[in-house]
């Protein structure tokens, strides 16, 4: 106890000490193993907990849920939270809890095709307009400005009315709308990556335009691209609820929390909890994606990894 | 002076040096295609952008086998040099004149309005270079076996993977790495900066280019291993007869590196010659500042070191006739026009209209 409390905590300094003397040992880390130490902030922990709790009862409910979630059976309608029915049942006596296991399936696929459209086609614009030359840069993402301005609900109206309402429709849309951000966000980093000198190396050592973009610029504007992704999938995951509601995504008969909702909401005053479960459900999802989202961002940040 | 010692050969020693005097078989105006002992010939080299004119009329060769120095400080000038070389040039700086490099092939190349195409085929391959931030030099994302082993597999001068990637040990255990197999499998981050500096030696060797390109590459390494950098750098080009153009403003390293070397400054070469020659017997007045500001046994009579006075004009700043003049004590108005180059050649020779006279040089005072 007589270490100057200036070194900081025990624990940090003991972790730093054994990670420098294993280096000494070995030469050479295995990667990210100095790393590992600061690796897992409380904000990845929790984050990455409550989006890992989803994905299992996504996964759970896809080969059991206590009740079948689309039965209708009228002699147990609106029922209270009972050892038979855990969290109630709704109007239609369909047992709330496997609505909701269910219903994280939809916001799940619905998070993923979206965001993987809109990584897919936005990250790629974002690489395109740093590497162009600058006039066609801004060509591009003056371009993805006005996808940016445009309003993301009246982007999905606008689908539903020429597909037809559907969960698809609304992955779409939401995917569309997510674009400018990956875009915009690849591409402050790719050009970062090409002023840097290894990139000037590659073209040094005879490496092609198209080459550098995927051996050399994307895998170092990966670690945005990851943050951006959990960030976006939390506000697909909102969007999804949200169109739901509005009766622009999930069909009648889908489980969906934006659904849930919109079926309960006549009942507010009877039955406040047949808002409040999908409501809590919602809230948690968005919570754990964005602090997954926030934890990532403050490890992987150029500006804030330097400071540790 | 912080000679680099050790074992850089000196300037003296190498062996496989070219011949100092102007081969006979060359005539003694420029010819319109290199002779074939030129890997580089640079003639009349400008670099604009807009009205401003960042690099003048710079002619500089470098010979098979033959290790030219680029000496001058920062704003100079060398650097833009380099980058014209290697037709790495930003968009807006438009180069005119020639620069014609001789691969190891024999094939001959203009680089001033080459196709990109072109351009990639000969960047990492006849012509490479090592620049100076060992630290950012390697794609952090990327193990490094694997980027040796791309430069050779861009260029496809090994046959498949599995050979690159064996001739990537093999070059990582030449520059001195322990355990080169380990070391071809860790990440930049897990090299020190001079490992990672080994790595890029061995990056830039690894085509037998027929030119070496060096930007500095040993400034940010600390002192010891800087030697022990320069030394492989130099024992790699001798051991491919490759030319080597080293920039630097370490006047000590040119002295231990280089046979012949160029001075720059304000966009211009100022003086040229032998190592040897230009050190001892500098001509013009900016060479003379230069090293008298590196040499710090020379101190002034108030006990401080020599320096220039002023600093370098920012690009397209500089006055015009003698660059130099509005730093230089001893210019006059005939400064302001241009001075003509003295001397029998681009190899060997000065600009200037006051330059050092042999009875001024044996003195103390090199202002």
């Amino acid at each position: 106890m007589t270490s100057p409390s200036w070194r900081g905590p025990s624990w940090r300094r003991g972790a730093g000490t054994s990670s420098g003397f294993s280096r000494l040992a070995t030469g050479l880390l295995p990667a990210g193993a100095h790393r590992s130490r600061s690796a897992v902030s409380a904000t990845i922990a929790v984050g990455g907990g409550i989006v890992g709790l989803i994905v299992a009862v996504g996964l759970l409910s896809l080969v059991w849920t206590p009740y079948d979630p689309g039965a209708i059976d009228p002699t147990s309608r609106l029922q209270i939270s009972s050892g038979a029915h855990w969290l109630g049942t709704d109007k239609f006596g369909r047992d709330v809890l496997s609505l909701i296991m269910a219903g994280s399936r939809t916001t799940l696929v619905v998070g993923v095709v979206a965001v993987g459209v809109a990584a897919i086609v936005g990250v790629p614009l974002g690489i395109l307009s740093a590497m162009v030359p600058k006039w066609w840069g801004e060509v591009i993402m003056r371009a993805n400005d006005l996808l940016l301005a445009f309003p993301a609900l009246l982007l999905a109206i606008m689908l539903t009315a020429v597909q037809g309402q559907g969960v698809v429709t609304a992955m779409i849309a939401i995917g569309i709308a997510s674009i400018p951000s990956f875009a915009r966000v690849v591409r402050s980093g790719a050009i970062g990556v090409m002023k840097t000198e290894y990139v000037l190396a590659a073209r040094a050592a005879g490496r092609r335009p198209w080459a550098i973009a995927l051996r050399h610029v994307l895998p170092n504007v990966m670690n945005l691209v990851i943050v951006q992704a959990s960030v976006s999938f939390a506000i697909a995951v909102l969007a999804e609820a949200a169109l739901s509601y509005l009766g622009l995504g999930a069909p009648p008969g889908t489980a969906s929390w934006g659904r849930m909702l919109q079926e309960g909401q006549e009942l507010l005053f009877v039955a406040p909890r047949l808002e409040v479960f999908p409501g809590v459900a919602i809230a948690l999802a968005v919570l754990g994606f964005n602090l997954l989202g926030d934890g990532l961002r403050d490890r992987y940040d150029p500006r804030l990894r330097d400071g540790r | 002076m912080s000679m680099p010692v050790g074992p850089v050969p000196a300037a003296s020693q190498g062996s496989a040096i070219a011949p100092r005097d102007t081969p006979a078989d060359r005539p003694a105006d420029a010819p319109d295609f290199p002779v074939p002992d030129d890997v580089l010939r640079v003639d009349g080299l400008h670099v604009r952008v807009g009205e401003l004119e960042l690099l003048s009329d710079v002619d500089l060769t470098v010979r098979r086998g033959e290790r030219v120095g680029l000496i001058g400080e920062s704003g100079s000038g060398k650097s833009l040099t380099a980058l014209s070389i290697m037709g790495l040039l930003a968009e807006s700086l438009v180069p005119s004149g020639s620069i014609a490099v001789t691969g190891q092939d024999g094939r001959h190349t203009q680089v001033v309005g080459a196709a990109e195409r072109d351009l990639a085929a000969l960047r990492g391959r006849d012509v490479t270079m090592i620049f100076q931030e060992p630290m950012t030099a390697l794609n952090p994302t990327m193990r490094v076996g694997a980027q040796v082993a791309e430069v050779m597999r861009i260029h496809r001068t090994v046959p498949d993977r599995h050979t690159a990637a064996a001739r990537a040990v093999e070059l990582l255990d030449r520059v001195g790495l322990p355990d080169p197999a380990e070391a071809a499998r860790a990440y930049p981050h897990q090299l020190s900066g001079g490992q990672r500096q080994r790595v890029v030696v061995a990056m830039a060797l690894a085509n037998d280019p027929a030119l070496l390109i060096c930007d500095e590459p040993t400034t940010a390494l600390d002192v010891t291993v800087q030697a022990l950098v320069l030394d492989l750098i130099v024992r790699g080009v001798e051991a491919r007869n490759a030319g080597m153009l080293f920039i630097t403003h370490d006047l000590a390293v040119v002295a231990s590196v280089c046979e012949r070397v160029l001075v720059m400054y304000g966009g211009r070469v100022v003086e040229a010659g032998d190592v040897q020659q230009v050190f001892t017997r500098p001509r013009h007045r900016y060479t003379r500042g230069l090293i008298g500001a590196s040499d710090l046994d020379l101190t002034r009579d108030d006990g401080r070191l020599y320096t220039i006075q002023g600093s370098v004009p920012s690009a397209g700043r500089f006055p015009h006739g003698c660059v130099f003049r509005n730093r230089c004590i001893h210019a006059t108005t005939e400064c302001e026009s241009l001075p003509r180059w003295e001397g029998t050649g681009p190899e060997d020779g000065f600009a200037c209209w006051h330059p050092v006279r042999v009875q001024d040089s044996q003195g103390v005072d090199p202002s």
